[in-house]
């Protein structure tokens, strides 16, 4: 933080740079968080000087152009298997930090199995789940994390629990891997809960840079288009029952496997 | 000389892998194919090279995918269900250029069919199997040295034109054992991988982005053919075939794989006989020896395509006899294996005798 600028003869202190990202436009909707979180990705890749030492998987889902944002390599993974590519770059790759992106429907349903795996092997890699308990990018059906009487596109009537079970808590399936070093569930919705979405980003990264297991940072997200919300009427959608049913916090900070 | 060892198919791939500079292998337990997981799940930790058995088929193409993504030498293994489930990924890694070697060790279907050798994933293998216009480079031994002199070509060939390579074996090749002995000369081809995400930005001035993604119609289109312009080049320059007593032949047999064997053994029992029979034997199927089958088909009055299925490669070997003589189709199914005496009473009877 030491940084400083000459301007106009006069020395001032750098107290916040715009991240390196791309220059490419980013096509989220207003009010979505997905923007946010990829913002802090590449504060903390600029932060650590490890644009050369990291490297992103993107999903299938709204992340699907993270790679034309976030500015280190990238490989796009098929629906659900991000996990799997970072596992194979991981370890073939082992001193690079390896992260993915995924929204609730690539990684809680159609790769629950490659996320899980991966979380139990332990592996070196920072997953960065975005759930905001809808598929956004499809039009906003019914995903694993919608919540039970939740509207969607699929459930017209509200999510009906004897149909379609209730919504699935992965962040709590994982904590209790062996594997997982650190889980947490973080939001956005404000400027002190995005700090503190920063500093899980950190730890993530750090986990992968230092081979300590993988780690989970789920971030209870909200979805404008796909709850078919206004951005400020989301924000207290959000706040009033997506926080409610996914408490946020630490749910482990230590673990991996030995 | 080079030392002879007494190997499986299978174990004579895994070796031969490994002598080829693998940098990881990632795959799934499935009979007949199993000994090649085997055989890595012991070497390969113990010499600090990247192993993992996947929780399946569909996750282990994906490691595929990001491990040959970062530029090293990947491959999997597996059978014919297997197979089934890892083409999702195939399309993908065929789209997004990363070379990698894909080992199909076949056994009979549809469904979960049998666990004996077959060669009914002919149209999966050179057709497709996954979505979208793209194609494999699909080598066929026919021995177990020849499994093993195909691994080095696999990778070879994959590395050059940024494609992945499909080494068609059935479950009696990877089953039975044979003298086999590893190339000594071996030297890894300059391989130049600048495309590959592992890091290099600042080196580079800009990210990699490893994508099959091409959402504007024209970005998609222009993909498509620069993948064609490459198929064509790989059809120009890689097309493998041996030919047996072709010179005078009347009929002539094409089989590859197991079935080549059988047909080659056919050929000389028929020739005993006073009978001109002859074989091409395709060692790629993708690209298919179809320059060459069309040439004879001015010289033989006509073709006998044998195979361990219903008849999938006659459909190839028609197309490039283009009607001018007749086709006919040999054939077992179920892991029963092909005799000679039936293949020389079709070949007889083909002959008018």
């Amino acid at each position: 933080m030491s940084d400083t600028i000459t301007k106009n003869g006069q020395e001032f202190e750098v107290v916040w740079k715009k991240p390196n990202l791309q220059k490419k436009d980013m096509h989220y909707c207003p009010g979505c968080a997905h923007g946010t979180l990829e913002k802090l990705i590449q504060e903390v890749i600029d932060e650590k000087g490890i644009q050369d030492r990291i490297i992103g998987v993107a999903p299938v889902g709204c992340a699907v152009f993270a790679y034309d944002y976030i500015n280190c390599d990238f490989q796009e993974a098929a629906h659900g298997r991000a996990c799997a590519l970072a596992t194979g770059i991981s370890r073939v790759l082992p001193d690079h930090a390896v992260f993915t992106i995924q929204g609730d429907g690539d990684l809680a349903s159609i790769g629950l199995a490659e996320t899980l795996h991966a979380c139990n092997r332990g592996e070196n890699i920072a997953v960065f789940f975005y759930n905001n308990a809808i598929y956004g990018m499809t039009g906003g059906q019914m995903a694993p994390t919608t919540l039970p009487g939740q509207v969607t596109a699929s459930s017209p009537d509200g999510r009906d629990v004897k149909l379609s079970g209730m919504p699935l808590k992965v962040a709590d399936i994982v904590k209790d891997f062996d594997g997982t070093c650190f889980v947490t569930r973080q939001a956005a919705n404000n400027a002190v809960n995005v700090r503190k979405l920063k500093k899980a980003i950190e730890k993530a990264i750090d986990n992968s840079l230092n081979k300590r297991g993988t780690s989970f940072v789920e971030l209870v997200g909200n979805c404008p288009s796909g709850w078919k919300m206004t951005p400020v009427d989301s924000y207290k959608w959000w706040e009033e029952n997506m926080m409610k049913f996914y408490p946020l916090g630490d749910l482990k900070t230590e673990g991996g496997i030995k | 000389m080079a030392e002879k060892y007494l190997m499986k198919g299978n174990e004579a791939l895994a070796e031969a892998a490994i002598r080829a500079g693998i940098d990881g292998y990632f795959g799934y337990p499935i009979t007949p194919q199993s000994e090649v997981l085997e055989y890595f799940s012991k070497w390969l930790p113990r010499k600090g090279i990247a192993y993992v058995q996947a929780e399946s088929e569909v996750s282990a193409i994906n490691m595929v995918y990001g491990a040959g993504g970062c530029g090293k030498r990947i491959m999997t293994s597996t059978s014919s269900p297997g197979f089934s489930l890892m083409q999702e990924g195939v399309s993908y890694i065929a789209c997004a250029q990363i070379p990698c070697v894909l080992v199909n060790v076949q056994r009979g279907g549809p469904g979960l069919g049998t666990i004996q050798p077959s060669q009914g994933d002919y149209f999966q293998a050179v057709k497709g199997g996954g979505h979208g216009d793209y194609r494999l480079i699909v080598l066929t031994p026919n021995s177990v040295q020849e499994t093993a002199d195909m691994v080095y070509k696999a990778f070879d060939l994959s590395e050059k034109y940024l494609n992945p390579v499909l080494i068609l074996s059935d479950g009696a090749l990877g089953q039975m054992m044979e003298a086999v002995e590893f190339k000594e000369d071996y030297k890894k081809p300059q391989f130049d991988s600048t495309w590959a995400s592992n890091g290099g930005v600042s080196k580079r001035g800009k990210p990699v982005q490893i994508t099959s993604l091409f959402i504007e119609p024209e970005r998609m289109e222009a993909k498509n053919n620069e993948l064609q312009a490459k198929y064509k080049k790989i059809e120009e320059n890689e097309v493998d075939y041996e030919l047996y007593h072709m010179e005078d032949a009347e009929v002539g047999f094409i089989a590859y794989g197991l079935s080549s064997r059988i047909a080659k053994k056919a050929v000389d029992l028929a020739r005993e006989q006073g009978l001109k029979v002859g074989l091409i034997r395709p060692k790629t199927v993708w690209p298919f020896p179809t320059k060459i089958i069309n040439e004879y088909s001015k010289k033989v009055k006509a073709y006998l395509s044998i195979e361990m299925s219903v008849g999938q490669m006659i459909e190839d070997v028609k197309l490039a006899v283009e009607c001018k003589i007749p086709v006919e189709h040999y054939g077992k199914t179920g892991g029963i294996v092909l005799s000679t005496d039936e293949i020389i009473a079709k070949a007889k009877k083909m002959l008018g005798k």
